[in-house]
């Protein structure tokens, strides 16, 4: 048989092997799917990281559409905007989709973040997939933040105004530095149109680029799990970690799930509540941008409030500026600040458990106090808060020492 | 099992994001309380429409409004929006605009009147209730008026001949302390000057038919997000029921 395939010149093997003796296919798909093995003890913090690359995908492809229609130019940007919500097909939905695909990338990446914290997947072997997720981190914050301004409503200029205006606050090349980030004396037209350039190809494209390197670097050391054991230990003879399961299909049958659950959550927000309450599209944002007037409390959208607490809680705008950029830093130095010897918070001692725990707590505070007026109480509170927030990573060398650790099993606990 | 387990976790950790922003969102008490209006009324609706086009339209434009989508929504004809409701408007697609030129009102009024597409979404349908139920005589004002909620406001009592013109009576109310005496102003209340051709009832609900029909203008499609949204969500359940089918079904053999 072999031998009249190979006469009439029908390669052998088929299509894939024609495939594969070209490019990697089948090799590929082994190495990160069906042959890559992670703990089958996965629990409800492990989906978080397959929801922001579904999240990235919908704020791609509904951020396609919306560039189709929209008009990044001063006069004409709100006014397309709201020619997207009422005259464009389907305009309204894909513009929801886009706003809160927007909060819904901080609240998975948020809760991604504190899964790998209170696991210890910031340990080694795994720091640099750390330090790559915080750069993701960081070009998400300018993708968000450039994205904000484009529908140029009061908010989104008056908020672009206040956080480009700390750049001015470094002394001597200050004022230089925000001139060339607007590339005007103020925020206008020209600024609109570099912040459209940045939000569409440039951001993105990095972003795409570090998601990619991230899943390169944890699919070379293997994913962290819930125990914090090495599940590479312990192999059947055919070299199978005993306590993994194939990412396809036992992974993505389980993700699939989560994903749902994820839409429908989403959904609920997109159809029922796309203001979230103001909180999601602040109602000054349905104003159109106006220079010449100062919406009477200017607050950035929540994912950026826990930060903007911290900035406010000093009364020296410099030394606020710092005190933020360190906030948004200080995180990247986790791997080397947990002196801890096991990673899972499953066996870590009281402290460092209440540590955490009180984090959770100061960073949610923080972030509703970043939405409240600076003034009075609420600026003490910042103040104790931002104290509380620097204590956690700054004391974390000390108190993860001194913890006391339980024994960490051989093997992944698993109930089934 | 620890799948159920873990779906509930799921929801709840997500929820937990919208029942916190869904509390933080109440916004600051208004003195004449809430519009109440009734989005799914389109009868409301219609006299909402006529009440803006006869009263607001002739200084404010609503211009990201067309009159083809009020005519589906408010289930009016070609006939009926020609002859009703576009007194500045030749074709049904045109967007409503206002019959006064900017520069005039600017000179007339300092500003030019805003444009109320979206008001509604910007302050909120409480705050345009109580504003046009807040006008009170104030002689001190070049409009003879001011208002509850926006002091100082440019724009006169355009409703006058509906609602009559009223007082508004405050109550003083003196705080001693270190730093000498406070006195803060609190509303107490309206007292009618001069009757209109309508009576209290009939006002309330000629504003709250105006609201809504402001509400309906600013988001034109939240009946259709709506609707729709019942219908992916019972979708994303039902296929819910698969996947989980599925997952369990590759998962049997896990021990």
């Amino acid at each position: 048989m072999a031998r009249i395939e190979a006469e009439v010149g029908k390669p052998q093997g088929g299509f894939m092997k024609w495939i594969d003796d070209r490019f990697p296919f089948t090799e590929t798909m082994k190495y990160h799917a069906t042959e890559y093995y992670a703990s089958k003890n996965f629990n409800i913090w492990y989906v978080f990281g397959v929801l922001a690359m579904v999240v990235l995908v919908i704020q791609l492809l509904t951020g396609i559409f919306l560039t189709m229609n929209y008009k990044p130019a001063a006069a004409e940007a709100f006014a397309s905007v709201e020619y997207i919500m009422r005259d464009v097909e389907w305009g309204w939905l894909i513009r929801y989709m886009h706003s809160t695909g927007a909060s819904f990338f901080f609240i998975v990446v948020y809760l991604h973040m504190f899964r790998a914290m209170l696991y210890g997947s910031y340990k080694k072997p795994r720091e640099l997939i750390w330090l790559i997720g915080m750069l993701i981190f960081f070009v998400l914050i300018a993708e968000a933040f450039a994205g904000y301004l484009l529908p140029w409503g009061q908010m989104s200029y008056w908020g672009a105004q206040v956080i480009i205006s700390l750049f001015g606050a470094i002394p001597g090349i200050g004022e230089a530095l925000v001139e060339i980030i607007r590339g005007d004396y103020s925020i206008s037209d020209i600024t609109l149109n570099r912040f459209f350039a940045l939000h569409v190809i440039a951001l993105p494209l990095a972003l795409i680029a570090l998601v990619f390197v991230h899943i390169v670097a944890l699919h070379e050391v293997g994913s962290n799990n819930p125990d914090g054991v090495d599940i590479k230990k312990h192999k059947s003879p055919d070299g199978v970690p005993l306590d993994g399961v194939a990412f396809h299909p036992y992974h993505t049958s389980k993700d699939l799930v989560a994903i749902i659950v994820f839409l429908i959550i989403f959904s609920g927000v997109v159809f029922f509540a796309p203001e979230m309450g103001g909180y999601f599209i602040e109602h000054a944002n349905f104003e159109p941008a106006n220079m010449t007037a100062t919406p009477e409390h200017i607050a950035p959208v929540w994912y950026f409030t826990p930060f903007y607490a911290i900035l406010r809680a000093v009364p020296d705008k410099l030394g606020g500026a710092i005190l933020m950029a360190a906030a948004v830093l200080l995180p990247v130095f986790l791997p080397w600040l947990d002196r801890a010897r096991v990673k899972s918070i499953r066996y870590r001692g009281w402290i460092y458990r209440s540590a955490l725990g009180t984090f959770a707590v100061t960073f949610l505070v923080l972030g509703w106090l970043g939405t409240m007026p600076a003034e009075g109480i609420y600026v003490n509170a910042a103040r104790i808060f931002t104290a509380l927030y620097f204590a956690f990573f700054l004391l974390m060398p000390y108190y993860t020492t001194v913890d006391k650790t339980k024994p960490v099993p051989d093997r992944v606990v698993y109930h089934g | 099992m620890g799948n159920v387990k873990m779906l509930a976790r799921l929801l709840t950790i997500l929820a937990v994001f919208g029942v916190v922003s869904a509390h933080a969102a109440g916004g600051a008490s208004l003195p004449l309380g809430k519009a109440d209006i009734d989005p799914g009324n389109i009868n409301s609706l219609q006299r909402g429409a006529r009440n803006y086009m006869n009263y607001c339209s002739g200084c404010h434009s609503a211009k990201y409004v067309r009159f083809t989508t009020i005519g589906e929504y408010l289930e009016l004809s070609e006939e009926q929006l020609a002859d009703n409701l576009m007194f500045n408007a030749e074709k049904t697609f045109e967007t409503i605009r206002s019959a006064m030129p900017e520069a005039d009102s600017r000179r007339w009024f300092g500003v030019a009147p805003p444009d109320l597409s979206l008001m509604a979404r910007s302050k909120g349908v409480d705050y345009i209730y109580n504003f046009l139920k807040g006008f009170y005589l104030d002689p001190a004002s070049p409009t003879g008026v001011d208002n509850l909620v926006l002091t100082g406001t440019s724009m006169p009592h355009v409703l006058w001949e509906l609602q009559g013109y009223q007082d508004a009576v405050f109550l003083e109310h003196t705080d001693e302390s270190a730093d000498g005496a406070t006195t803060t102003r609190h509303f107490d209340g309206f007292e009618a000057v001069t009757a209109g051709t309508m009576d209290e009832e009939d006002y309330d609900s000629f504003v709250r038919d105006t609201v809504n029909f402001l509400a309906y203008i600013a988001e034109p499609n939240r009946a259709e997000r709506r609707m729709l949204g019942m219908w992916v969500i019972i979708y994303l359940f039902v296929f819910l029921i698969i996947a989980r089918m599925l997952k369990k079904q590759i998962w049997k053999d896990v021990s």
